[in-house]
């Protein structure tokens, strides 16, 4: 009985492995920033040098906040979701990447401006502290500026209704809670 | 990239389709390269960057280090590196402030923690498990008699 037992057990074991991994995506890389504080940073506005946005403007409501840069091709494409979903009253901010400034202004311009404010980060020193690498990548940050969720690629209205919604349902119990975006 | 190419069949055809595809989603999260890095004046500390920016995966590329990845993420985590090995860091801080923010996954050798026991420990597992089948095999073979051959 054994002589057929053992290979058996062996051979369902490691099936059951490459079934699992069957349905890893191996590019998905979950944040270590979950769950964790929000890390602090400090930046000028993208459309003005002068001014300044932070970690510290985001504490106390429910926020997105989304990399994105001119150079990024699906950045366009999400664009217009990001457009709704700030039109529906989600308050977005935009981390702006290395970027070339007048780029950046002419393209909130041309193609819209989602953003409550978008944060501009030449040297991608803040990104790298986000664990950012590429855009367009996206954030939840909960009230009290914890990173509640992270979605890599553009954002869909397939995602934000599965992924994001309900963790803004659960951040916000019974408190008054922002837009849930375009139903 | 070309507007439009002649139509391309076969196996040829869907390689060069699937390499481009590949090559258009890297440089997607690309921007042009900064400047060149240059070494560190001391061949020890130099050393060290070296070997640290051949220990980290390269996140937009996977399966190259940032040393071979010629994407901007990775020129700026070469960067990064270079500054901090030359603040005086040692490789554990490097190396925990690279994983607080992307994840061990960026270590091409990850802690041992206990999400990690089976991808250290696996091998050694597999190992020993082999080596006692082994033996059992061998073992259970010396012990039949020797049988005569049968004759023709």
């Amino acid at each position: 009985m054994w002589r057929y037992f053992v290979p058996v057990a062996v051979l369902a074991v490691l099936a059951a492995f490459f079934y699992g991994g069957l349905h890893l995506n191996p590019s998905r890389i979950t944040s270590p920033l979950l769950g964790k504080p929000m890390p602090e940073f400090s930046l000028p506005t993208v459309r003005d040098p002068a001014a300044s946005i932070g970690s510290a403007d985001l504490r106390g409501q429910v926020t997105l906040l989304n990399a994105w840069g001119t150079w990024c091709v699906e950045c366009r494409h999400e664009h217009a979701f990001l457009l709704e979903l700030a039109r529906s009253g989600v308050p977005i901010y935009g981390l702006n990447l290395k970027d070339d400034r007048a780029a950046a202004v002419a393209w909130l311009d041309d193609l819209g401006d989602p953003y409550v404010t978008s944060a501009f980060d030449a040297d991608g020193r803040v990104a790298i502290d986000w664990g950012v690498y590429g855009a367009p990548e996206t954030f939840l940050i909960g009230r009290d500026g914890t990173v509640l969720y992270k979605h890599i690629s553009p954002m869909t209205p397939a995602v934000w209704r599965q992924d994001f919604v309900p963790l803004i349902e659960r951040e916000c119990g019974s408190a008054p809670c922002p837009s849930l975006g375009p139903q | 990239m070309p507007e439009s190419r002649p139509a391309m069949t076969g196996r040829l055809g869907a390689l060069v389709a699937l390499v481009s595809i590949v090559a258009a989603v890297c440089a997607s999260a690309q921007q042009p390269p900064g400047q060149p890095i240059p070494p560190i004046d001391d061949p020890a500390l130099d050393a060290r960057y070296q070997a640290l920016i051949h220990e980290v995966r390269c996140l937009v590329c996977e399966n190259r280090s940032i040393a071979e990845s010629p994407s901007d993420v990775a020129h700026d985590l070469k960067k990064l590196i270079h500054e901090m090995v030359l603040a005086g860091k040692s490789d554990a801080e490097i190396a925990e402030f690279l994983a607080a923010r992307y994840g061990d996954s960026i270590l091409y050798r990850p802690p041992v923690q206990p999400n990690t026991w089976v991808l250290w420990g696996g091998p050694a597992v597999l190992l020993l498990l082999g080596a006692f089948v082994f033996v059992r095999i061998v073992r259970a073979r010396a012990a039949q008699p020797i049988e005569e051959d049968e004759p023709e």
